[in-house]
């Protein structure tokens, strides 16, 4: 099996395993990042969503092989040390999670989407997070927290 | 929660696990510890068994169970076999617990569900963590908190009664005050609490007595959840992402339909992968594999080599309701088909009434769709095989109920399993079984090491369970004034929560036909109670256009019952129904209930897309009240994740199956809530601070659906009596 090398929030893995196994399986499975969740497996419901060169990206849907050589940010990644990066502690804040499963991802949607659009209105919010499913249905809370976060950072 | 309601869970018999006084020392050293004798059983049980019913078969406490210890640095440790799984308790009850041991909530740790440690409990279903677990922890803190005083007041030589608990300390005038760690330092008390004052809040006689809600401090104000930022942070760890040393990955083969059955499997191919290992025992297969990957491609190639024998004429969503009707199981004494509830004559009070009214509502199986499926991961110890113990981690709403499950399974007392709960990523009712956790255990006995199973989506969809479909009839009679006078109310498999109605009606019969369900179903948020409330409060709406009395007036006319009518007069007001303006394509509708000690209203805006007739929901208002709240944003939370919920199975949440097969097990075939369909929400929460706290987590569920149909009728003329109410959009307008 080769060796593949795999940017991932910063730091170079190596991996030894198929390149047609999914970013999903390698992160959770072989480096141990389980932050980034499995729900579907058919990207139709974004808790497996990572950053890749900075685009919200359904890691179920993405092969090893596709990922190598990009630059991969998870969950795990957005934090300063101890410090939340502002999109995580605007969901705290604003408590839009309930078992919070889905919570990474709409994380992860939300930092790009702020990224490319800095000041969102809620029609692009929902357009946006529309991917990702929150059963728990603290949908208006996720706005809500998109909506801080996007004021915070321009403050 | 009645008995028959109970018999939706199928709750198993009951195995008492108790330990001894030495042992609980050597788990925790020294300290303060707070256990519960049960010399009669009647209280405690009641407590510890939220909801359950004690209809025989099962041993009582034979010692005590530990609730909560105090060490050495004053740190909190509380025991209970409730889970967390989004509803919110591991902050509420911590708050209930800080608010009567007088100290600050992030000094309260909470251990649940790990049968090992916990006191035995039914599961977490029913609303019921907050009417029992609640005062059951508080009796317990309230309890440590005297107890605290008094060694005090023992080390001071001064009476009890000049000392007051705060903050994590007892104080008196005049000396410096004693940290709880500087009290229980050194010591090795137990205090054991009588079982006859744990019947509830405020029981007379025990030296503790609660804290009113009135007087709460800490209970009642916003607390942010207390392990928040590791969901934030993706570091929480669910039963799906624990890994243990030599772990392997399973995969269980499934039927090719429901009742096939295995002619032949041709494993070689399978077998010749990387380190697979087939597995079967029984009318079970399955396989490990050293990676999840592997363990998906053997699963492939395993399938690849069964052939299966599958059952001609199973039913399809086009005959289960024929099929309901014909298969109604006879009523018999005490079991499923009870008799039915009947008052005064519906036949003669029909025959005189002015409005008559006889119509049929109907609900689909619907999925619970945890957005983390059933996963466990299984571990035997030492010995290997049936003489180790087996722990298994896993998603479960009834570890205890899953280590009988386990127990039973392997043929092993209950003692050698222990089973422990990650707070878990939701449930709905869907995760009373322990299923994931068998698969498991079993492929671990055979491969000799952990092993871990994930459901796939599709797994979840089809051999889960599902919310049961059902029929409902309803008859009903009125005076010109808007009396009710006859209701007559028959449904058929979905169950009995909440068949029973809150109006006053003189003349009722109700009754519940149980049915053998050809898909396998079970529990669902609020169980049957959101169809029997769809059936009643549309026919309630339907009865009000016949009358042409404004449907809240009609309500209001026949409910004696204070709370509901607080939670209407709650509702209309922030939602403005008494100013409701028409307009074509738009359409208002309320409705309401009381389910599991709650009371709710509802009321919602909808609006017809004139291009395909997709319904959106635009506004909801709705009031809910839950005697004293512990936790009003987290309870705010569960309002509007109800009623979210509630709207996907009120519009368009269907499962469609046919020769036994689900035909849409995937987030792209089975439409799940979404950003785009969120209607602004407005949730009153009315605070009664002199009436005990009950649950919350399933009655704001019930309002909504038949809130959307009678909204649907404003807006088309038609009256929708199945739900989903609009899958494939609103009929066509018949009058503007």
């Amino acid at each position: 099996m080769p060796s593949v090398s795999l940017n991932v929030n910063g730091r170079m893995r190596k991996v030894d395993a198929p390149p047609e196994e999914t970013l999903l399986s390698v992160l959770r499975n072989r480096l141990d990042l389980t932050g980034t969740k499995y729900g579907c497996g058919e990207g139709q419901c974004g808790a497996c969503m990572v950053l890749i060169g900075g685009e919200a990206v359904a890691s179920c849907q993405t092969t090893l092989a596709e990922a190598a050589g990009k630059r991969i940010v998870t969950i795990e990644g957005l934090a300063m040390k101890d410090k939340l990066h502002p999109m995580q502690a605007a969901f705290l804040e604003a408590e839009a999670f309930q078992c919070g499963y889905c919570t990474s991802g709409m994380i992860i949607a939300s930092v790009a989407l702020l990224s490319k659009n800095p000041r969102p209105n809620p029609d692009d919010v929902m357009g946006t997070l529309v991917r990702n499913v929150c059963r728990c249905g603290t949908y208006a809370r996720i706005l809500a927290a998109v909506q801080a976060a996007s004021k915070k950072s321009g403050a | 929660m009645n008995d028959r309601e109970l018999l939706e869970h199928e709750v198993p018999v009951l195995h008492w696990f108790a330990l001894d006084r030495r042992r609980f020392l050597r788990i925790f050293g020294g300290g303060l510890l707070v256990v519960l004798a049960a010399p009669d059983g009647s209280a405690v049980m009641e407590a510890q068994e939220s909801g359950r019913t004690r209809a025989g078969g099962q041993e009582l406490p034979k010692d005590l169970a530990a609730w909560l210890h105090i060490d050495k640095d004053g740190k909190v440790t509380v025991f209970t076999g409730k889970v967390e799984m989004g509803q919110n308790i591991r902050t509420s009850l911590s708050q209930l617990v800080a608010e009567e041991l007088r100290v600050p909530v992030d000094s309260v740790r909470m251990v649940m569900g790990d049968t090992d440690v916990c006191p035995w409990d039914a599961g977490t279903f029913g609303s019921r963590t907050t009417p029992t677990m609640g005062p059951q922890l508080r009796l317990v803190a309230a309890t440590a908190r005297e107890a605290l005083v008094d060694l005090a007041a023992e080390r001071w030589k001064l009476p009890r009664e000049t000392l007051t608990a705060d903050n994590g300390r007892v104080r008196a005038a005049g000396r410096t005050p004693l940290l709880y760690g500087e009290l229980t330092r050194g010591e090795k008390l137990v205090k054991t609490l009588p079982a006859d004052g744990a019947g509830g809040a405020g029981a007379g006689g025990a030296a503790a007595t609660l804290t009113p809600p009135a007087q709460w401090k800490v209970a009642g104000l916003r607390t942010p959840k207390v392990d928040g930022h590791e969901f934030v942070t993706g570091t929480h760890q669910y039963a799906s992402d624990l890994r243990r040393p030599g772990m392997l990955f399973g995969k269980t083969l499934r039927p090719a339909a429901f009742e096939a059955t295995l002619v032949s499997l041709e494993a070689t191919k399978a077998e010749a992968m990387p380190g697979v290992q087939v597995v079967r025992d029984g009318d079970y297969a399955g396989l490990v594999a050293p990676d999840a990957f592997t363990a998906e491609r053997a699963l492939v190639a395993l399938a690849a080599g069964a052939k299966w024998k599958e059952k001609e004429g199973q039913p399809s969503n086009a005959t289960i309701f024929e099929f309901f009707r014909r298969n109604a199981e006879a009523p018999e004494e005490g079991g499923r088909g009870a008799t039915p509830t009947i008052k005064g004559s519906v036949d003669d009070a029909l025959a005189s009434a002015d409005v008559k009214l006889a119509q049929t509502y109907t609900v689909e199986y619907i999925a619970h769709a945890p957005l983390e499926p059933r996963a466990a991961v299984a571990e035997w110890g030492k010995g290997n095989g049936a003489s180790g113990k087996l722990t298994v981690w896993t998603g479960s709403q009834r570890p205890f109920a899953v280590r009988d499950e386990l127990a039973a399974a392997f043929r092993i007392p209950t003692e050698s399993v222990r089973v422990v709960v990650p707070d878990t990523g939701s449930a709905y009712g869907g995760k009373h079984t322990g299923d994931a956790a068998v698969e498991a255990a079993r492929l671990a006995k055979a491969a000799g090491k952990p092993v871990k199973v994930v459901w796939t989506r599709e797994e979840e969809f089809t051999w889960a369970y599902l919310r049961p479909a059902g029929v409902i009839d309803v008859k009903s009679g009125a005076r010109k004034d808007g009396t009710l006078t006859a209701w007559e109310f028959h449904n058929y498999n979905s169950g009995p929560a909440g068949i029973g109605t809150p109006y006053d009606v003189a003349n009722q019969k109700i009754q519940f036909h149980p049915v053998k369900s050809p898909l396998r179903q079970g529990s669902y948020r609020a169980l049957a109670a959101t169809a029997n409330h769809f059936a009643r409060e549309t026919h309630m709406n339907e009865l009000a256009h016949e009358l042409k009395i404004d449907p809240l007036e009609l309500r209001l006319k026949n409910l004696s019952d204070e709370r509901l009518k607080a939670v209407y007069a709650a509702a209309a007001e922030k939602f403005g129904w008494a100013k409701r303006e028409s307009a074509p394509g738009r359409g208002y509708g309320i409705a309401g209930g009381t389910e599991k000690g709650g009371f709710i209203a509802a009321c919602a805006e909808i609006a017809l897309d004139p291009t395909n007739r997709s319904v959106k929901v635009r506004r909801v208002a709705a009031a809910f009240e839950c005697g004293a709240i512990v936790n009003p944003d987290g309870l705010r939370n569960q309002v509007e994740g109800a009623i979210v919920q509630g709207l996907g199975g009120a519009l368009f949440e269907a499962i469609r199956f046919e020769n036994g097969r689900i035909l849409n097990p995937h987030f792209a075939q089975y439409r799940l809530p979404r950003f785009t369909d969120v209607p602004t929400i407005d949730v009153v929460l009315v605070d009664r601070k002199d009436l005990p706290p009950a649950g919350a987590g399933e009655c704001p569920i019930v309002g909504i659906a038949p809130a959307i149909a009678a909204g649907i009728f404003e807006a088309t003329g038609t009256w929708l009596r199945a739900l989903p109410l609009a899958a494939e959009g609103a009929p066509e307008t018949k009058r503007v």
